[in-house]
């Protein structure tokens, strides 16, 4: 039998290989792989803070840089894609300084207390956040959103300037932190076109007041934000937070390592949205997705990653 | 639909679509997960989005063209399509020829519903429809997706025929992005159809009064004798009741007492029976009624299981916490019932159930271990064997030739308007729908504390709010035949004139089920809530705020 017309997906032509010299080592690789990629491929790996499986690249972040021989400047290795020829040294002198400095700059700035990779990754570059002197006081509440281009002061030279703020708490679901963003764009990426299409947020102001917003830097229950929490399932400092996990930290009882989890289905509409709830003491106090399952690209919408409460509610049950 | 109950298509699918027709569906808010595929279509691939929708809804505003209709003229835009396209010479003539049966009387069925017919009874332009219709017919590959827009109406079945002639029409089916596709709006729904709940099933689909042999198949296996003959539908079950023929029923996880069409009517159904027994997490509303409560665990997240999604893919669900005290899982409950009435099921998992199924109704499942759903992701059925990786598409068999198994069948179905027109009386036609951050009667999504949330409010165009010199928050008292509800007034500019929206999701405070009309579907048995007429007046009482 054959049938009238093709019934299965059409296929693309597939793609040229490209060769290159990784650390010295020879890779093939199909045309258009990123650095990143084709070092995997060998077993090599290459930090990362702004590039998620998920997301665009943005080439935001600069830890991720590769030296290119013959190249005046390093490449990002989450972006730039391989050409025929190449020779790329992952792990150089000049690539281990310039994430050491990344990781200081950040480390100096923003509160990676919630970001163990990122505090791993320090200690084996050497980073020394604390040769740019104490971190200077924090800033007040709001400090951020309502920062204007152009208008702050010099920065005390005996002080580290940070981006200390106390958190933004103005809705039940989820917290905005601000003294742990490291401005890495996932979330304005999974909010906006890579995901959820909802454009709430989008990198406001400039140099050091650069800040995540929402527009005119309105409390969320004012702006477009319908709180899928997908921007929170990308943010990977605890910047954006769920306020289960804020209020039980703030007690001092969030436990990750008393956690454990199940995959289930999420309980209500019918798209059949994996859900990964995080129980600690009998109690689910998270639900996230994976971020490699292929209905959910670790998405969720408000009811799946918030609306479990009723499980747990102490009257009627 | 052409003997399989399912969508026919896969979410990836939607991806790599050329046109999308959404027809009755807001899935942004109702789906929203799903909605991000078709916006990975839209964005990357180039998808044309159409949506079908009385309100310009937070789907329409994606799409590339809003097609406004009329509440309830389905039928008359779909039909009017198909003409347009038979006389465009759109028709996939091979794909008619060699897969379908009764084109030319369809054909013939469909010759009076011109544009021009169409124009006034849809509220959509001539020419609108048209280039929908030649965008659909013209596209390589291109799908239908629906939800309760069609299928809350009287003739929803009709309804639902409509759409598949269209891709019947054009060859939109049985092919790589191109389908037929309800969107389910139960995270089980489709898996209860799977099993065999629904009147004239066994599981897997196999015809409890035709399929004599898949009859035998399970008397063989549950050693009892099964009749052959199809039980009552919801509706069915409430006509039972009202003469008397029903006095006992045992509801699991539903509630009617809100759910359901005209609850003045099912609230004194289920008062008037012998015996009501509500197996629930919470003790609900009909509930409440009940004889005998048992209470049950959350299988979702304290139990073991499987559901089936929108794309007919099976996944597990497993337990992460353990349901309160007192609570306990559905299927004990269930094989303590059965020891009670003098059956002995020993004390079954969840896996063994799945097992009986898969040897049951082998050709549906018999490829779905549980081992194989884990290592998978879940698996789309049908499965038939253990090397068989799911079914990412139904019916391709229609493009074979020659072509493998029966014809896909047009159907004749013609222009039906809601039961209730809008009068003197009743001027309004109130029409309803889901919003994102809430769920059905609330049961679930009342309990988290959402941003979103705002109470039950009658939505109202802006043209009616002037009329009736209406501002936001202002009560109103809506009137139906049968009962009123006071309810705070929002002017909402997606709403046209002459069409008011309210939610199901708010019962407690406002009861908008006693204004909905319980006609139904005679085969569906689903009731028409996406249609009944009403009268709104100011109470004059001033204005409550929103949110």
């Amino acid at each position: 039998m054959t049938p009238l017309v093709q019934l299965t997906r059409p296929s693309r032509a597939p793609k040229a290989t490209v060769a290159c010299t990784i650390n010295g080592q020879s890779v093939q690789v199909s045309e258009g792989t990123s650095i990143l990629a084709a070092a995997a491929t060998i077993g090599v790996t290459i930090p990362t803070l702004c590039w998620l499986e998920t997301l665009t690249p943005v080439n935001a972040c600069r830890l991720c840089v590769a030296e290119v021989k013959g190249a005046r400047v390093l490449a990002p290795a989450c972006n730039r894609a391989v050409e025929s020829g190449m020779e790329i040294l992952t792990d150089s002198p000049r690539v281990h300084l310039t994430r050491k400095l990344v990781l200081e700059l950040l480390a100096s700035s923003v509160d990676l207390s919630c970001a163990p990779e990122l505090t791993a990754l320090m200690d084996a570059y050497g980073a020394r956040p604390e040769r740019f002197g104490p971190p200077a006081p924090a800033n007040a509440a709001g400090t951020k959103q309502h920062a204007v281009a152009g208008h702050h002061a010099p920065p005390d030279p005996a002080f580290a300037a940070t981006t200390s703020e106390p958190p933004t708490v103005d809705n039940e679901l989820y917290v905005r932190d601000y003294a742990k963003c490291v401005l890495c764009y996932k979330c304005v990426e999974a909010c906006g076109t890579d995901h959820q299409n909802t454009f709430a947020i989008a990198v406001a102001g400039r140099g050091f007041d650069a800040h995540i917003s929402t527009e005119l830097g309105a409390p969320l229950p004012d702006s477009a934000c319908v709180y899928c929490g997908n921007c929170i399932a990308v943010c990977p400092t605890g910047a954006l937070m769920a306020k289960r996990e804020f209020d039980l930290r703030a007690e001092g009882r969030w436990q990750p390592e008393a956690q454990h989890a199940a995959d289930t289905i999420c309980p209500y509409c019918g798209v059949g949205c994996t859900l990964t709830l995080h129980v600690q003491d009998g109690e689910i106090v998270k639900a996230t997705s994976p971020m490699d399952n292929a209905i959910t690209m670790g998405n969720l919408c408000i009811k799946g990653r918030f609306g479990w409460r009723f499980v747990q509610s102490t009257t009627g049950r | 639909m052409f003997g399989a109950g399912g969508g026919t298509s896969s979410y990836e699918e939607v991806e790599d679509t050329d046109v999308v027709f959404l027809w009755g569906s807001n899935a942004r808010e109702a789906h929203p997960i799903w909605f991000h595929h078709l916006l990975k279509g839209i964005r990357r691939h180039g998808t044309r989005l159409y949506v079908m929708d009385p309100r310009r809804t937070t789907s329409a505003q994606w799409a590339d063209q809003w097609l406004g209709l009329r509440v309830g003229s389905d039928i008359a835009l779909a039909n009017a399509m198909a003409r347009e396209i038979i006389h465009a010479g759109l028709a996939n003539t091979a794909f008619i020829a060699n897969a379908t049966e009764q084109f030319e009387v369809y054909a013939g069925a469909v010759e009076s519903y011109t544009l021009e017919w169409a124009e006034p009874v849809t509220g959509i332009p001539a020419d609108v429809i048209r280039e929908a219709a030649h965008a659909f017919a013209k596209a390589d590959r291109a799908m239908v997706c629906w939800t309760l827009g069609i299928t809350e109406h009287h003739n929803a079945v009709e309804n639902v025929l409509a759409l598949i002639n269209l891709t019947l029409l054009c060859g939109h089916v049985g092919r790589w992005g191109s389908g037929c596709n309800p969107l389910r709006g139960q995270n089980n729904v489709q898996g209860g159809g799977d099993m065999g709940a629904i009147p004239n099933k066994l599981p897997g689909f196999q015809d409890i009064e035709l399929d004599y042999k898949a009859r035998q198949r399970f008397e063989a296996a549950w050693q009892c004798a099964i009749p052959p003959k199809a039980g009552w539908n919801l509706t069915q079950m409430f006509h039972a009741m009202e003469r008397g023929a029903l006095s006992a029923l045992y509801v699991i996880g539903e509630n009617p007492a809100q759910s359901d069409a005209d609850a003045h009517r099912i609230s004194a159904l289920l008062e008037g029976l012998d015996h009501l027994v509500v197996q629930e997490i919470f003790l609900t509303k009909t509930a409440q009624y009940a004889s005998v409560v048992l209470p049950a665990a959350a299988s979702w997240c304290e139990g073991e299981g499987t559901v089936t999604n929108s794309e007919r893919r099976v996944q597990r669900i497993r337990k992460a916490v353990e349901p309160p005290a007192g609570a306990r899982d559905e299927l004990a409950i269930l094989s303590d019932l059965a020891r009670r009435l003098g059956h002995e099921w020993g004390t079954p998992s969840a896996e063994s159930v799945w097992n009986e199924f898969r040897t049951l109704a082998p050709h549906f499942a018999g490829g779905m271990s549980y081992a194989r759903l884990e290592s998978l992701g879940g698996i789309q059925w049908p499965c038939p064997d253990e090397s068989h990786p799911g079914t990412q598409f139904l019916h391709a068999r229609l493009w074979e030739t020659p072509r493998a198994g029966r014809a896909a069948p047009f159907s004749i179905v013609h222009h039906d308007p809601p039961w209730e027109a809008r009068d003197p009386e009743y001027p309004f036609l109130l029409t309803t729908g889901r919003r994102l951050e809430s769920y059905n009667t609330g049961v679930q999504s009342s309990s988290y504390a959402s941003p979103l949330h705002r109470g039950e409010t009658l939505d109202i165009s802006p043209e009616d709010a002037t009329r009736l010199g209406l501002a936001d928050g202002e009560l109103v008292r809506v009137t139906s035949r049968r009962g009123t509800v006071d309810v705070p007034a929002r002017v909402d500019a997606s709403l046209r004139a002459n069409l008011v929206f309210m939610t199901l999701h708010f019962p407690d405070d406002v009861a908008t089920n006693l204004l909905t009309i319980d006609v139904a579907d005679p085969r569906s048995g689903t009731a028409e809530f996406k249609a009944c007429a009403v009268r709104v007046e100011p109470i004059g009482v001033g204005a409550v705020t929103l949110d």
